[in-house]
C-alpha cells in the first residue's frame, strides 16, 4: 500500500520545514551581523519623522498658514540618573513644582503600562526655537532625554479664523478611527485644516538609531537601510482673497454677524466673514489651552462660523425668489401695475408696507420693497388653480426653493454647514392641525415666519442670479499640489426657473439700488459700477432686526455675489447695504472713492454690540 | 478504578512531557515580554501573565474531563460536535465582540473566547468519522467533495467573520486527505490554483494564459506529439498577430486577451480534429484542463478585481508580500526580525530583552512570540523550540500509524495537520518566511481559548491513543 510511501513524504516535510527554519534563525542570528548589537552597550530607538504640514496660500499667492519650529522634550526614563533640577528648570522655564509634576505623571504611566521605560515617550511638549538652543548646549547633562523637532502651525495674517480652523493634537477617538494617528499626533480640528486633513499632513517618516548607555547617537541602523523620509503634504490654495477678507473683518469689528462673498462665474468664495472672530494664533501650540476656554465661553460666541452655521429669516430678499418662481408659473405678469394702499389687507390679517410711489409694477415692487405686492404674489403661487390645495402649492414653493439650494446644506468644503429650514405642508399640518391656507403663512412671502437661510446659502442665491439660473456648488479650494479638486466642485445646478424670467427681476434690484425716492439701497451706489442688489429686515423676536442684503457686481457679466447679515442692526438698509457695496467697492476698485469715504467711516464706527449691551444693562437695571 | 489507572499508564508520557515544556516555556516567555523594572510582577488579573496562568489551569482540568470520557464518545458524537460549532462559529458574527476588524470572539463575564478554535477540534472529529467509513473512498468524486466541504464551511464562515486568517488552518487537513489516499493531483491542482490567483494580480490575464498554454505544449512534447505541438504554436502565433495587428491594430489588455483566447480555441479545435481522426482520446483531459485553467484565471481576476473592495484588496496583497506596508504587516515583520536578530547565539538572558518590551513589536505576545524567545534565549533557543515542534509532529505521526482504528489514525493526521500549519505561519512570518496571517503558536502564544483549544486538540488524540488497540467508529 502507499500509505507508507505517503506518510514518509509527510515526514520529510516536516523536517525539512525545520531544517529551513533552523537555517534562516541561523542566518538571522549568528550569521546576518547588521541585526547584531549587543544588550548592554547599544539600543535601538525609532525616532518619528514628522511631515511639515503643507502651506496654505491665498488666491493671489499670499502666504497664508506657514509653519515654525518647536521642540519637544523626550524622556527614556530606564537611561535618566539624577541631575541637577534647578538647571533643568531654568533652561526649560518652568518652576520645580511643574516639574514635579511632569516626573509623576511619567511615573503614573510606567505603572499603568502605558509607556515603556526603554523606549522614548513625550516628556515637555512645544519647546520655543530659542530656548531650545541654549538646552541644546547643556543636554549633555541630561543622560536620558532628547529632544524632537516638530513643527505647529503659524499664521501670516490675524484673519480668517473661522476659514482656516485649528490643529491640534489627536484625541483617543480619531486614533481608533484613523489609524494613521498615534498619541501626540497633530491633526486638522475645524475648517480648511479638517476639511483637507489627508492632503495637508502628508506622511510621517520613520528613522531608525542606535544610541549608547548615555543616551548618545551612534549612527543609523544597519545603514538606513530602514528609514523611511517624512513626506511634506500638500500646499493647498484657498479661494479667499486674504485683503478683501481683512478688510471685511475691520468693517464687521463691533457688529455680530456674517458676510459671504463668492465668485459667481465658478462659486469660489472670495471672502467669509463671521464676526466677531479671532485671531487664529491664539490657538497655536501651549497658547490654545490658555485661550480656548476664554474663547469658548465668551457670550458672543467668537468660535462659531456665522456665514455657515446661523440661520436667519431672509427678511425681504426673500423677494427675489418670490418674483422669480411667480413669473416661471406663468401667476405673475411684469407689467401689470398694482396699487399699494400701505398695507395689505386680507380677511383678519394686515400687512403693512414701507412708503413709496404708486402704482408699482414687478421692477418697482423689487426696487421699494413693497409687501403688498408680494403678499399677492405668493397667494397667487400658493393658491395657484393649477394645484388642489395650498399643500400642494406650498411643495411647488418648497421646490423652487431647493433648486437654489435653500433647505439644505450646501455641500461646500466648508467645515460646519446647517441646512436652515424650509417648512413643507406636513409641518403646517402639524401647526394648525390641518386648517391652514396661503393667508395663514402669508408671511413666508416677504421672507419671514418660518423660513431660515444662511449666509452661504443667501450668497449663493445671489450668485444665482446673478448668472441668470445657475450656481456652483460654492468651495474654498482653489488648487491642491499635484491633485484636481473634487468633481462636484465643477457641476453647474440649474434652478426651476426659465433663465428669461431673471431680467426683469435684476432690473428691480438694479433698481433698488439707482432708483428714486422710495428705493431701498441708494447708499449702495458706487460711482462706475451698476450694483443689483437687494436689502430685507429680517424680524427677530429676541431683539431689534436683523440687517440683511444680498447684491452682485457688475451687472453684466458679475464678479462678485454677496450676501451680508448684520445681528440687531435694523433695516437692511441702514447696515447691510452699505458694508456690501464697500466689500463690492474694495475687492472691485481696490479703494473706496473719496465721495463714499463717510460711508466706510460711518460703518468701521457703527459699534452695535455696545448699543445692544447697553440697552440690555438697562433692561437688567429696571 | 483499576481500569482508570491503566488508561492514564497507557498514555504517551513523551507527548505529555513535550506538552508541559513547551507550555511552561511559552509562559515564560509571556512573563518576560510584559516585566518591567520599575513595575515589579505583581499576580493582578489584569496582567497577561496571570490570566494565561488561569488559562493554564483551565486548560489542566479539561485534560482530567478529556480522560473521564469514554474513547467510543468522540467517535459517536463527531457529528453533534460539529453542528454545534458551526452554529456557533454562525452565532458569533452577530452576538461576538470585534478585535481588530474580525468578529470572531465571545466575550463571557470578560474572557474571550474564538469558536474557530473549538472548530479545529470537532472539522479534525468530523473529518475523522467520515473518512473512517469502510465505504469511504477518496476515488470516488462524491466522496471527495464530501471530504473537502466539510473542511471549507467553517472557512467560509471565518470570512463572513472578517477572520479568514484562522479559518485557513482547516485548509491544512488536506495533509491527512493525502496520507489517506487523495490523490496528489488535488494538491498539486490546489497549489497551481493558488499560484494563479497571485499571479493575476501581479501580471496581466493573456500572460498567464500563455504561460499555461506553454505548459499544454510541453505536455503535448512530452507525450512526443512533437508536430501537434509545433502546429498548435504556430496556430496561436498566427491567430494572436492577426487579432491584435490586424483586426485591433494595436495592443491593448483588451486586444491581447482576445487575440490569445482565439488562438488557443483554433489550437484546441485542431487538436480536437487529430484525437477524433488518430483516437488519441488522452489528449482531451489536457484540452480540458487547459479552459479550465483559463476559466479560473478570468473568474480569479474577476473576483479579486470586481467583488473584492479596496480595503480588502489590500489587505490581500500586502498578506501575500505584494505590496509594502511599513506602518503595518511590514514594519511588524522588520521589527520582529530585529529582535530575533538581536538575540545572536545565546541570546540576551530571560527577561533581560529590550526589543520586545512593550510596543516595539507589536502584538508581540500573541502573534509574535516567537521573537521573544529569539531575543532572550537566542539562536540556542529558537532552534530549540522548533526541534521541540517538530519531535512533537513526528511523535504523533508515530503514535497515528500506531492506532488500529482508522478513526483515531485520521484523528491524529488532523491534529498534526492543523499545528503543522500553525508552526510553519506562526514562525514563518516572524523570521520573513510566510506571509503575515494573525494565527497563534500553538501551547505559546498569549491567549486563553487557543491554548484551551490546541489542548483538547491534542489530548483528545491522547486519549484516543490510550484505546488504540481498539475498533473505534
Amino acid at each position: 500500500m502507499g500509505s507508507n510511501n505517503r506518510t514518509i513524504l509527510i515526514v520529510i516535510a516536516i523536517i525539512l520545514v525545520g531544517l529551513i527554519f533552523i537555517g534562516k534563525l541561523f542566518m538571522l542570528q549568528v550569521v546576518d551581523p547588521s541585526y547584531k548589537f549587543s544588550a548592554e552597550s547599544n539600543t535601538q530607538r525609532k525616532l518619528t519623522e514628522f511631515a511639515a504640514r503643507g502651506l496654505i496660500y491665498d488666491r493671489n499667492k499670499n502666504l497664508v498658514v506657514a509653519n515654525q519650529a518647536t521642540y519637544d522634550i523626550m524622556i527614556v526614563p530606564r537611561e535618566v540618573t539624577p541631575f541637577d533640577s534647578t538647571k533643568f528648570c531654568n533652561l526649560l522655564g518652568i518652576d520645580k513644582k511643574h516639574l514635579d509634576r511632569l516626573f509623576a505623571n511619567v511615573e503614573y504611566n510606567i505603572q499603568r503600562r502605558r509607556i515603556s521605560t526603554f523606549q522614548p515617550s513625550l516628556f515637555f511638549k512645544q519647546l520655543s526655537a530659542e530656548k531650545h538652543t541654549i538646552l541644546q548646549e547643556h543636554l549633555y547633562k541630561f543622560p536620558g532625554f532628547f529632544t524632537r523637532r516638530r513643527t505647529v502651525r503659524k499664521y501670516e495674517y490675524p484673519n480668517a479664523a473661522h476659514i482656516l480652523g485649528y490643529v491640534t493634537e489627536v484625541n483617543d477617538a480619531m486614533i481608533e478611527r484613523d489609524s494613521y494617528y498615534r498619541a501626540g499626533d497633530y491633526a486638522g480640528i475645524s475648517g480648511i485644516e479638517n476639511t483637507y486633513e489627508k492632503e495637508l499632513r502628508g506622511e510621517k517618516g520613520a528613522r531608525y538609531i542606535l544610541v549608547d548607555v548615555h543616551g548618545r547617537e551612534k549612527g543609523s541602523l544597519r545603514g538606513g537601510r530602514m528609514d523611511s523620509a517624512a513626506i511634506a503634504g500638500k500646499d493647498l490654495t484657498i479661494s479667499i482673497d486674504i485683503d478683501l477678507q481683512a478688510y471685511g473683518e475691520k468693517i464687521m469689528q463691533n457688529k455680530t454677524g456674517a458676510i459671504v462673498a463668492l465668485e459667481p462665474s465658478s462659486g469660489e468664495i472670495l471672502s467669509m466673514v463671521s464676526s466677531p472672530t479671532y485671531d487664529p494664533s491664539l490657538l497655536i501650540g501651549r497658547n490654545r489651552s490658555e485661550n480656548f476656554p476664554v474663547l469658548a465661553h465668551d457670550t458672543l460666541s467668537p468660535l462659531l462660523n456665522r456665514a455657515t452655521m446661523s440661520s436667519y429669516p431672509p427678511g425681504s430678499t426673500f423677494k427675489v425668489l418670490m418674483a422669480l418662481m411667480a413669473l416661471e408659473e406663468d401667476v405673475l405678469d411684469p407689467s401689470q401695475r398694482y396699487s399699494c394702499i400701505g398695507a395689505y389687507y386680507a380677511p383678519g390679517v394686515r400687512v403693512s408696507c414701507r412708503p413709496h410711489y404708486n402704482p408699482v409694477n414687478l421692477v418697482s415692487s423689487i426696487a421699494n420693497s413693497c409687501n403688498s405686492h408680494f403678499c399677492e404674489i405668493f397667494r397667487n403661487v400658493i393658491d395657484n388653480p393649477k394645484y388642489a390645495s395650498p399643500s400642494e402649492g406650498l411643495s411647488k414653493w418648497r421646490e423652487y426653493l431647493l433648486s437654489y439650494g435653500l433647505g439644505e446644506r450646501p455641500g461646500s468644503d466648508l467645515f460646519n454647514e446647517t441646512s436652515g429650514f424650509l417648512p413643507n405642508s406636513y409641518y403646517y399640518d402639524r401647526i394648525y392641525n390641518n386648517v391652514w391656507g396661503s393667508l395663514t403663512v402669508l408671511s413666508l412671502g416677504i421672507g419671514q415666519g418660518e423660513v431660515l437661510t444662511t449666509p452661504l446659502q443667501m450668497a449663493n442665491v445671489a450668485a444665482t442670479i446673478a448668472n441668470r439660473g445657475y450656481y456652483y456648488t460654492p468651495r474654498i479650494i482653489k488648487d491642491i499640489e499635484g491633485v484636481t479638486i473634487p468633481d462636484k466642485f465643477n457641476i453647474r445646478h440649474y434652478s426651476n426657473v426659465d433663465s428669461a424670467h431673471y431680467e426683469p427681476v435684476i432690473e428691480g434690484m438694479e433698481q433698488s439700488i439707482l432708483g428714486d425716492f422710495g428705493s431701498t439701497a441708494r447708499i449702495a451706489q458706487i460711482p462706475g459700477i451698476s450694483v443689483c442688489g437687494k436689502t430685507g429686515t429680517s424680524q427677530n423676536p429676541h431683539g431689534e432686526n436683523h440687517s440683511v442684503f444680498i447684491a452682485f457686481a457688475p451687472k453684466e457679466d458679475p464678479e462678485i455675489a454677496i450676501a451680508v447679515f448684520v445681528e440687531n442692526a435694523g433695516s437692511g438698509s441702514s447696515v447691510a447695504a452699505p458694508i456690501a457695496s464697500l466689500i463690492i467697492e474694495q475687492y472691485l476698485n481696490s479703494e473706496i472713492h473719496y465721495t463714499r469715504r463717510w460711508v466706510e467711516e460711518r460703518m468701521l464706527n457703527l459699534n452695535i454690540n455696545e448699543k445692544i449691551a447697553e440697552s440690555e444693562n438697562r433692561v437688567e437695571q429696571e | 478504578m483499576k481500569r482508570s489507572r491503566s488508561k492514564i499508564k497507557g498514555t504517551d508520557w513523551f507527548t505529555v512531557i513535550l506538552y508541559l515544556l513547551l507550555v511552561t516555556f511559552g509562559w515564560m516567555n509571556i512573563l518576560a515580554a510584559n516585566i518591567e523594572p520599575n513595575a515589579p510582577v505583581s499576580f493582578d488579573f489584569s496582567t497577561e501573565y496571570t490570566k494565561q496562568l488561569i488559562w493554564i489551569g483551565i486548560s489542566f482540568l479539561t485534560i482530567g474531563v478529556i480522560y473521564l470520557i469514554d474513547s467510543k464518545f468522540y467517535a459517536a458524537f463527531a457529528g453533534m460536535f460539529y453542528i454545534i460549532t458551526t452554529v456557533m462559529l454562525i452565532m458569533v458574527i452577530f452576538v461576538g465582540v470585534e478585535i481588530n476588524a474580525a468578529k470572531a470572539w465571545f466575550e463571557i463575564a470578560g474572557m474571550r473566547f474564538q469558536p474557530i478554535e473549538l472548530a479545529k477540534v470537532s472539522t479534525s472529529l468530523m473529518i475523522a468519522h467520515t473518512l473512517s467509513r469502510t465505504q469511504f473512498s477518496f476515488t470516488k468524486l462524491q466522496n471527495i467533495l464530501i471530504a473537502f466541504a466539510i473542511i471549507i464551511i467553517p472557512l467560509l464562515i471565518t470570512i463572513l467573520q472578517n477572520d479568514l486568517g484562522s479559518g485557513l488552518v482547516l485548509l491544512a487537513i488536506v495533509i491527512t486527505f493525502f496520507r489517506e489516499g487523495l490523490s496528489p493531483f488535488f494538491i498539486i491542482a490546489g497549489i497551481i490554483a493558488i499560484i494563479i490567483f497571485i499571479l493575476t494580480m501581479i501580471i496581466p490575464n493573456h500572460l498567464i494564459i500563455l504561460a499555461l498554454t506553454a505548459a499544454f505544449i510541453i505536455a503535448l512534447l512530452f507525450y512526443k506529439q512533437i508536430k501537434s505541438a509545433l502546429i498548435s504554436l504556430l496556430i496561436i502565433a498566427i491567430s494572436y498577430s492577426l487579432v491584435t495587428q490586424v483586426f485591433y491594430n494595436d495592443a491593448t489588455e483588451m486586444s491581447n486577451n482576445i487575440g490569445v483566447i482565439t488562438g488557443i480555441a483554433a489550437a484546441s479545435l485542431f487538436i480536437a480534429a487529430r484525437v477524433f481522426l488518430k483516437r488519441q482520446s488522452h489528449l482531451i483531459i489536457y484540452i480540458i484542463m487547459l479552459w479550465g485553467s483559463i476559466g479560473f484565471t478570468y473568474t480569479a481576476d474577476y473576483i479579486f478585481e470586481e467583488m473584492l473592495g479596496a480595503y480588502q484588496q489590500n489587505r490581500i496583497m500586502v498578506m501575500i508580500g505584494l505590496k509594502d506596508d511599513p506602518h503595518g504587516a511590514g514594519y511588524n515583520v522588520n521589527q520582529s526580525k530585529i529582535a530575533i536578530g538581536s538575540g545572536g547565539v545565546q541570546g540576551k538572558g530571560f527577561m533581560e530583552g529590550t526589543q520586545t518590551k512593550f510596543d516595539f513589536v507589536p502584538e508581540q505576545t500573541t502573534d509574535f512570540i516567537f521573537c521573544t524567545v529569539g531575543e532572550e534565549w537566542g539562536f540556542i533557543g529558537t532552534s530549540a523550540v522548533i526541534i521541540a515542534f517538530i519531535t512533537l509532529l513526528l511523535r504523533l505521526i508515530y503514535l497515528s500509524e500506531r492506532q488500529y482504528s482508522s478513526f483515531s489514525r485520521i484523528y491524529g493526521y488532523s491534529v498534526v495537520s492543523i499545528l503543522f500549519f500553525h508552526i510553519i505561519v506562526n514562525i514563518g512570518m516572524t523570521i520573513g518566511l510566510a506571509p503575515v496571517i494573525g494565527i497563534p503558536l500553538p501551547f505559546f502564544s498569549y491567549g486563553g481559548s487557543a491554548l484551551w483549544g490546541f489542548t483538547i486538540l491534542l489530548f483528545i488524540f491522547l486519549k484516543l491513543d490510550t484505546n488504540r488497540a481498539e475498533l473505534l467508529r
